[in-house]
């Protein structure tokens, strides 16, 4: 008799059931996805040049609508040029540019064509008035309500943003951090009303 | 004469009285830095990453913090401060996450996976303690005996003829 025909005397093995083990590797897999889904989306930036935006409201500080209006929405401005601006009073680099912006508006506003919407990236409304007041903000601007416009935009949003935005809502330029001077916000405006 | 005295006590005592009232009205206490942690640590920073406010050095910070200390001396609820810290800035301000869509795997995995990781310690500690068992058994009662072992005959065997 040799050995490999001698019968085993080990215990037979019992083995994790079948359906656990499928449900284990589904429940991995599953776990996987959504990880990798969630480091895609965060990773991949949500509106490219070129894009167009998806509609939104902008609710209005009070003494800072449009046209004696307290919320906008965005598709009701097509046809015009759409400057967003992301700011907060916190955000030394938006205290920088606002000079410019203003500058800016003030050249642009009665011609009716361009609109500036200042969006107030997560900010407490008492400093925010208090930075309005500081720096003569008179285009329209407010808060930025449970973050639902910058996750249009930017989910790893930083402060200041400006997002162009031409007469058929379609995104056409992206600046990130502060503009240097009102001539650079021109340079990005005049082209889309001249129709280029 | 008497009566004027009283009149004017009186009136004096009543003044007294009312601008007592007045300056506690007045004199609301500001919530402690405790108080007002006490909510901020139940928050995180809405421009920082994983931050708890209640530890966020930056202005914004703080400048969120005095909005709960001022809503607090205004007589608002926990609750209600963060509703409103949700509504302005979204649900990621808050430290537990709500209970909707993909936040619940965050309430359903962790468990899951300790009771699995239990269940599997379980089975392995039982096909553990069955082993020893086994070969114990085998060892001291299985065992062919020199007596009943073929092989053992056949070398005796074999040393026999030679003899």
């Amino acid at each position: 008799m040799t050995p490999a025909s001698e019968p085993s005397t080990a215990p037979a093995r019992r083995s994790i059931p079948l359906w656990i083990q499928i449900l284990i590797w589904l429940g991995l897999i599953g776990l996987l996805a959504v990880l990798l889904l969630g480091i895609l989306r965060s990773e991949h930036p949500i509106l490219r040049v070129g894009s167009k935006v998806r509609d939104f409201t902008l609710s209005f500080y009070d003494g800072y609508g449009y046209q004696g209006a307290g919320q906008v929405h965005l598709a009701d401005l097509r046809g015009k040029v759409i400057l967003v601006n992301f700011w907060a009073s916190w955000c030394q680099p938006c205290a920088d540019e606002a000079a410019d912006l203003e500058t800016a508006w003030r050249a642009y506003q009665p011609g009716g064509r361009v609109v500036f919407l200042g969006v107030d990236y997560v900010d407490t409304e008492p400093e925010a008035r208090a930075y309005l007041q500081k720096y003569t903000v008179s285009y329209p601007t407010g808060p930025d309500l449970g973050t639902l416009i910058s996750q249009i935009f930017n989910r790893n949003l930083g402060v200041p943003e400006t997002y162009v935005i031409d007469q058929q809502g379609v995104l056409r330029s992206i600046q990130i951090g502060p503009f240097a001077s009102a001539a650079d916000i021109q340079a990005v405006v005049d082209p889309l009303l001249a129709g280029k | 004469m008497v009566s004027k005295r009283l009149i004017w006590f009186a009136v004096l005592v009543l003044g007294v009285c009312l601008s007592g009232a007045r300056t506690v009205h007045a004199q609301q206490p500001t919530p402690s830095d405790d108080e007002v942690n006490a909510i901020a640590r139940q928050l995180f920073c809405p421009v920082c990453q994983n931050t708890p406010l209640d530890v966020c050095p930056t202005q914004a910070c703080q400048q969120w913090r005095d909005l709960i200390r001022q809503m607090l001396a205004d007589g608002k609820s926990a609750d209600y401060i963060k509703q409103y810290f949700v509504v302005h800035y979204g649900a990621r301000v808050l430290a537990e996450p709500p209970r909707t869509g993909f936040n619940w795997l965050i309430y359903i995995v962790p468990p899951a996976a300790f009771l699995l990781g239990l269940y599997l310690l379980f089975r392995a500690y039982q096909a553990w303690k069955r082993m020893p068992k086994e070969s114990v058994g085998d060892a001291a009662g299985e065992l062919p005996s020199a007596a009943n072992d073929p092989y053992v005959a056949r070398v005796e065997e074999e040393l026999r003829k030679r003899r």
